[in-house]
């Protein structure tokens, strides 16, 4: 016998607990907004009291249809879809959803989004009356009905504009959901920072199209749809690089995440916390499997807090 | 409703390019209502990326591993190759990795069909009514006119006609059966006599002639529709049709993965499919 003794290593567990401009997170893992419903249909098959919040599909001042069908196509290791951010209104969301939630020990993060300036005001508004709702994600990637389609997040004015509104209106924590489809992301990240934001949440869906050439028709009625799943996680990455670079509030990544690795590249490349999307559709255990497997992940790396990972790219 | 990572017990083919397979499934086949379905993850890849939505055809028991052991649920999907995910899905073999999401959807309403049910079929389209078939059988009446363009599209025949339920095949090319439609097979049997309900499942433009006849006869029917799906579960509202009497200010939008796949006709808006 060795004069060494063999003390049993102390069990440790990881610190998984985030904060999202001022939103305290049990761990970093929810769903990407239109991609868990309000909760409920999942609540057979994931446990939602282990997940760090949950997201409501994108909710607006009046109910909205969407788009026609065909809604969905899929792609190379990904997906196109134009469900058009059909959602049951706000109201409704109020009355008959959010019962369902109050019964879970997960914060919730409301999605939104208007047609007009006043709608993202008026939406605000109801949204600060709801105490269960502890935080709001503002999504900018919508056209301005009023102002000839141009999209609200590809606009610095635009964006700045929309978000001091909603900021005057809201005043728990604000995460603002960009919009890939610019040349220049940073420079709306720095526009949203400045008129209010809390947080930023990167990505949304990358526009795209795909062609039946048999029938030389688009495979979506909308000719065109937001790409989503793994197909987009390189180009999420490094939006997210790029925004960590350009501003200081904590990030929310998102794009393609299916395995553990995928949601620590995000924390690696300046993300505090990750969303997943489309993965949830193939496998509804996967928020489950990353918080098991960011912790695992600590725990061999010896990493005692998450939050040393986030930024923390060595080039 | 259940998410399990499981095995292939056996995949035949059956026909040209439609195949028969079994999937070890415990616990979970008892869960399984008659026109409810399966979402299929191919293979543990990204790329097919989506699962695929399978009709459970019909569920059965293996023999125990060993004696005191219970018998093995598995259950039985038969499908068309007809792109990349069915092509992969055909070549899996005994003991192959498969995972299924389910069961999903609603399921046939049993409780209307009343005693004489006449099932209606258009090729791979008999895959939901087995176990509907199978439910009713020993209490009612049941018939079944299945039609395919060819021999090939006919399938599953002896497993109807051991439950006891008249068959009675046609086909466009006259290849087996009786030559013709399977809806001119319908018309005559309802100018003969109305079933108390009639369910149906098939290409789309068949059960629009299945609908226009049997609303004529005031006969109830049951449809179980198709539609692309990314979730199954009601989430991604990919799948929606328009509901009777559907209109942007009276919006009556369904998810054919959990208000259907299996609706009456009568709560679906059928100008959406001419
Ligand atoms: C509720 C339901 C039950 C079904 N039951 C059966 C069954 O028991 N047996 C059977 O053979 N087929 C069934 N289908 C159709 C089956 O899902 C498709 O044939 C299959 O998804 C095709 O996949 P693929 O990769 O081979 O084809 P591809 O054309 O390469 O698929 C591309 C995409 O389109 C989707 N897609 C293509 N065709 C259909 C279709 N007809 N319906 C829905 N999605 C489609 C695929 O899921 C995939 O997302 C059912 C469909 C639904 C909606
Ligand atoms: C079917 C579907 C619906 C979506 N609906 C919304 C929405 O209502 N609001 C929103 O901000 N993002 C919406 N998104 C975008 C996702 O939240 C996410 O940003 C995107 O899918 C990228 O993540 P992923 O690659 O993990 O799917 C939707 C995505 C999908 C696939
Ligand atoms: S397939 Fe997602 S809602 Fe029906």
């Amino acid at each position: 016998m060795s004069g060494i003794s063999q003390q049993p290593a102390e069990p440790w567990k990881p610190n998984l607990q985030v904060d999202i401009g001022g939103l305290t997170l049990r761990n970093p893992v929810m769903p990407a907004s239109g991609t868990f419903g309000y909760g409920e249909e999942y609540a057979e098959l994931v446990e939602l009291g282990k997940i760090g919040a949950i997201v409501t599909k994108g909710l607006s001042l009046k109910p909205k249809t969407g788009n026609p069908t065909p809604r969905i196509a899929e792609t190379p290791a990904g997906m196109l879809n134009a469900v058009g951010l059909q959602n049951v209104g706000i109201d409704c969301f109020v009355r008959d959803k959010l019962p369902f939630l109050r019964s879970v020990d997960t914060p919730v993060i409301a999605n939104f989004f208007g047609n007009t300036l006043e709608e993202y005001g008026e939406v605000a508004k109801k949204l600060s009356d709801v105490p269960e709702v502890a935080a709001a994600e503002l999504n900018i990637s919508c056209p301005n009905v009023k102002q000839g389609g141009i999209v609200f997040g590809t606009d610095p004015r635009a964006a700045s504009e929309v978000i001091s509104l909603v900021r005057k209106n809201y005043s728990k924590p604000l995460i603002v959901k960009l919009t890939p489809n610019i040349t220049d992301i940073t420079v709306v990240a720095r526009a949203a920072v400045e008129a209010g934001a809390d947080a930023l949440s990167c990505i949304n869906t990358l526009t795209g199209m795909s062609i039946d050439v048999r029938s030389r028709s688009p495979r979506l009625a909308n000719v065109t749809g937001g790409l989503s799943g793994p197909a987009i996680r390189p180009v999420a990455v490094r939006m997210v690089y790029q925004v960590a670079q350009a501003v200081s509030v904590p990030i929310i990544g998102i794009g393609g995440i299916v395995e553990v690795e995928d949601a620590i590249e995000f924390l690696i490349a300046g993300a505090t916390a990750v969303q997943v999307g489309s993965a949830n559709f193939v496998n509804p255990g996967t928020m489950g499997h990353l918080v098991d497997g960011l912790e695992a992940f600590c725990i061999e790396e010896k990493i005692r807090d998450i939050r040393e990972l986030i930024g923390s790219l060595r080039i | 409703m259940k998410d399990i990572q499981t095995t292939v017990v056996e995949n035949q083919e059956i026909s040209s390019g439609y195949f028969r397979m079994k999937i070890l499934a415990p616990e979970f086949g008892r869960m399984v209502k008659p026109g409810q379905f399966v979402m299929v993850k191919v293979r543990q890849l990204n790329d097919p990326f989506l699962r695929r939505p399978f009709c459970v055809f019909r569920i059965g028991f293996l023999p125990p591993e060993s004696d005191g052991l219970p018998p093995r649920e598995y259950l039985e999907l038969v499908f068309k190759v007809v792109g990349r995910g069915t092509e992969i899905l055909a070549t899996l073999k005994t003991g192959d990795r498969i995972a299924i999401l389910g069961p999903l959807g609603n399921g046939f309403d049993l409780d209307s069909i009343g005693e004489d049910l006449l099932l209606v079929a258009g090729g791979i389209g008999v895959a939901p009514l087995y176990m509907l078939g199978e439910a009713c059988a020993k209490k009612k009446k049941v018939r079944l006119l299945l039609g395919g363009r060819t021999r090939d599209d006919i399938l599953a025949v002896t497993d109807f006609e051991r439950l006891g339920i008249e068959t009675y095949v046609s086909t466009d090319d006259g290849t087996l059966g009786e030559k013709g439609l399977v809806t001119e097979v319908l018309a005559q049997t309802l100018a003969d006599g109305a079933p108390s309900a009639v369910a149906v499942c098939g290409p789309m433009a068949m059960i629009s002639v299945v609908q226009t006849i049997c609303r004529k006869q005031q006969v109830p029917l049951q449809v179980s529709l198709e539609a692309l799906m990314a979730c199954g579960v009601g989430a991604c509202l990919g799948c929606m049709v328009k509901g009777a009497g559907h209109s942007e200010a009276e919006p009556r939008l369904l998810t054919v993965c959990k208000n259907g796949p299996v609706f009456r006709d009568v709560d679906i808006d059928w100008a959406q499919f001419a």
